[in-house]
């Protein structure tokens, strides 16, 4: 362990840049749908996403964390090479972030989950051998790929056609408004609460028991939900409004529980992606901190997820701002009741995939969400060309993060190894 | 400049605005038939030729319209009604804009003199067919407010009940022209036959804008039903 400290630089550089690159690109996938149904404007979509991004990072982004820092890669085979193991996660981080800034220069939707499994899978299978890859997880983790689009879907389905039952299709769709919103803003604070709870807050100093985690996050949904009833009785109605569109009024109620669903939505990709940059980070943390013990038993050390959440805000607020603004015309249509529709499902789903430690692209789980509003006849028009565009990154992808991170691994093994 | 978002391109633009503009345009076009006849009435043809150039221009942006939509909806795009209906309808509206393009041309071009005797009656068959294409008007308009509850509900019944309002008008505008028909049938023996010819024809063809009118409603109702 010669080079110890050098490792943990270097680490902590990369796995900054890839939480700077997942800020900078992913989260306007998160937050433009806000952006485009005007629920929010871009400033304010920008500040509920720092914060919410950096809570879930912090509070909920532990599992998937620990899922890429040792559950991808069969550490037993490194034992007395804990050295091999620290050169294959910054060859992954490495490998992931100059794919991920080839992609978005080019203007592929590439997502940042894919290109580190990939790497990490590559790097694993050619750098140590085929056996050092966990291949069950890593199929569990490829077959969350598909299911978590098709959940969120199904979702955002069902929560649509609810929308349409309890309040559009009804006699007085902005009375119905005023009383069931309020119900979907509990919710959306329930969910996410719920979720967090159960799968732990140990690092915080919080130890709950199940009833608990109930009663916590029944509190945590009526909290939201009172808050949202305040912004609903503070909206100014004009009966003018409707004159050209009859559910101009009753779509201002529904922005409220957009804003709602946009904070989830961050709190969620937060949570999932965040791992992706600093997973790699915490195992060669830990394998140089236990003195080359590669099993990697001892607790993530919390800053870890910090820094993580940081350089998502910063790679925001520098850069990720942009790509929220590029909100075509198109996505007008989206107006708040869909808009939320697909974002609670979206969100939903990552955070219970958060919760199981299953690294999923949050962008294509917005997706399927989108589609799944669409399935209903909610939305007047879909580009399908983007289902093409998603396999297409599949593809392209996993062997690019693959063969990129077997190059660096070469590379640093050929500098830092005896 | 940021690359645009995977979300972001998934919005295709949404084809109901631009249905909506295109049978304002439509409607636009026929409601100038109006002072068409009131001048070819009073055998204005000064007048008469102006507004027919505004029918033939109005015609004209309707057909640019449907062109520009017709574009817009690619076979790769996803929609809560089935494309070919949508295109069906449009096609249909534009043929509305045709018709009152051919009616004020044959008229001008032939100086085609009504008789006096039909100048009510006339005038009220041309208003009920120009009533039939602007209730059309009105139930598209209903779209994007369809679109909004799913096609879903109470919205529909809203719809259909404009469609049932439609049916009704069409038929009103078929009893005109049968009493129009009727009257010119008790003229026509000291008349110029071709004049009288084309006469009917002329009468055949303001009919078709109710007849087009309502056919748009009934692939409007085809889009509920999917």
């Amino acid at each position: 362990m010669d080079y110890g400290t050098t490792f943990i630089i270097l680490a902590c550089v990369f796995g900054f840049f890839m939480a700077w690159g997942v800020g900078a690109n992913d989260v306007a996938n998160a937050m433009g749908t806000s952006v485009g149904s005007k629920a929010l404007t871009i400033k304010q979509a920008v500040i509920i996403a720092a914060f919410f991004e950096f809570l879930g990072a912090y509070l909920a982004g532990g599992e998937v964390t620990a899922t890429i820092r040792k559950g991808i890669i069969d550490t037993s085979l490194l034992d007395d090479q804990p050295d091999l193991l620290i050169f294959g996660m910054l060859a992954s981080l490495l490998a992931a972030g100059i794919w991920l800034l080839i992609a978005s220069r080019a203007g592929w939707p590439v997502s940042t989950t894919h290109s580190i499994v990939g790497a990490l899978v590559g790097f694993a299978a050619v750098g140590i051998g085929v056996d050092a890859v966990k291949w069950g997880k890593v199929g569990n983790i490829a077959a969350s790929w598909i299911t978590s689009p098709a959940l969120a879907g199904i979702i955002s389905y069902w929560l649509f056609v609810s929308v349409q039952k309890l309040i559009l299709d009804t006699e007085n769709p902005l009375k119905n408004a005023k009383r069931y919103v309020p119900i979907y803003i509990f919710m959306v604070g329930f969910i996410i609460a719920l979720v967090t709870l159960i799968k732990g807050l140990k690092h915080v100093g919080l130890h709950t028991t199940g009833p608990e985690n109930y009663a916590i996050a029944t509190i945590a949904g009526l909290v939201t939900m009172g808050i949202g009833m305040i912004f609903i009785r503070r909206l100014h109605f004009d009966p003018d409004a409707d004159r050209e569109f009859h559910f101009a009024n009753v779509e201002k109620v529904f922005a409220i529980l957009m804003m709602f669903t946009a904070a989830a939505m961050a709190f969620a990709h937060g949570s999932n992606d965040v791992a992706n940059a600093v997973g790699p980070l915490a195992a060669v943390v830990g394998i140089v901190q236990s003195g080359g013990e590669v099993a990697q038993k001892s607790a993530m050390p919390v800053w870890i997820l910090f820094l993580g959440g940081i350089g998502i805000v910063i790679g925001l607020v520098t850069y990720g701002h942009k790509v929220i603004a590029t909100v075509g015309t198109g996505i007008t249509q989206l107006t708040p009741s869909r808009g939320f529709a697909a974002t609670l499902a979206a969100a939903t789903t990552v955070v219970v995939a958060s919760g199981w430690g299953l690294p999923i692209s949050t962008t294509h789980t917005l997706v399927g969400a989108v589609l799944g509003v669409g399935l209903a006849r909610g939305i007047a028009a879909l580009n399908m060309t983007v289902i093409r565009t998603i396999f297409l990154s599949w593809i392209v992808t996993l062997p690019a993060g693959a063969i990129l991170a077997i190059i660096f691994f070469f590379t640093l093994k050929g500098i830092f190894g005896q | 400049m940021a690359r645009k978002s995977t979300i972001f391109s998934m919005f295709g633009q949404s084809p109901v605005r631009p249905l909506q503009e295109h049978i304002e345009k439509v409607f636009d076009c026929v409601n100038e038939l109006t002072p068409y006849f009131e001048a070819v009435i009073a055998q204005d043809w000064d007048t008469a030729k102006d507004i027919q150039k505004k029918i033939s221009a109005l015609e004209g942006d309707a057909d640019k319209l449907k062109k520009e939509l017709r574009m817009q909806l690619p076979q790769s795009l996803f929609l809560p009604v089935s494309r070919r209906d949508l295109l069906e309808l449009l096609s249909m509206q534009d043929k509305i804009a045709n018709r009152a393009k051919d009616i004020a041309g044959i008229i001008l071009g032939r100086k085609m003199v009504l008789p006096e005797k039909l100048h009510t009656n006339f005038t009220s068959f041309v208003s009920r067919c120009i009533d039939t294409v602007e209730q059309a008007k009105v139930t598209i308009n209903e779209l994007d407010e369809l679109v909004e509850t799913g096609f879903k509900g109470k919205e529909v019944k809203v719809v259909e009940s404009l469609i049932k309002k439609l049916d009704k008008l069409e038929s009103e505008s078929d009893k005109l022209e049968v009493k129009l028909r009727a009257s010119l049938f008790k003229l026509e023996k000291d008349m110029n036959p071709v004049e009288v010819m084309f006469l009917y024809q002329v009468i055949d063809w303001i009919g078709d804008l109710a007849d087009r009118a309502e056919r748009v409603g009934s692939r409007m109702e085809l889009l509920l039903a999917k």
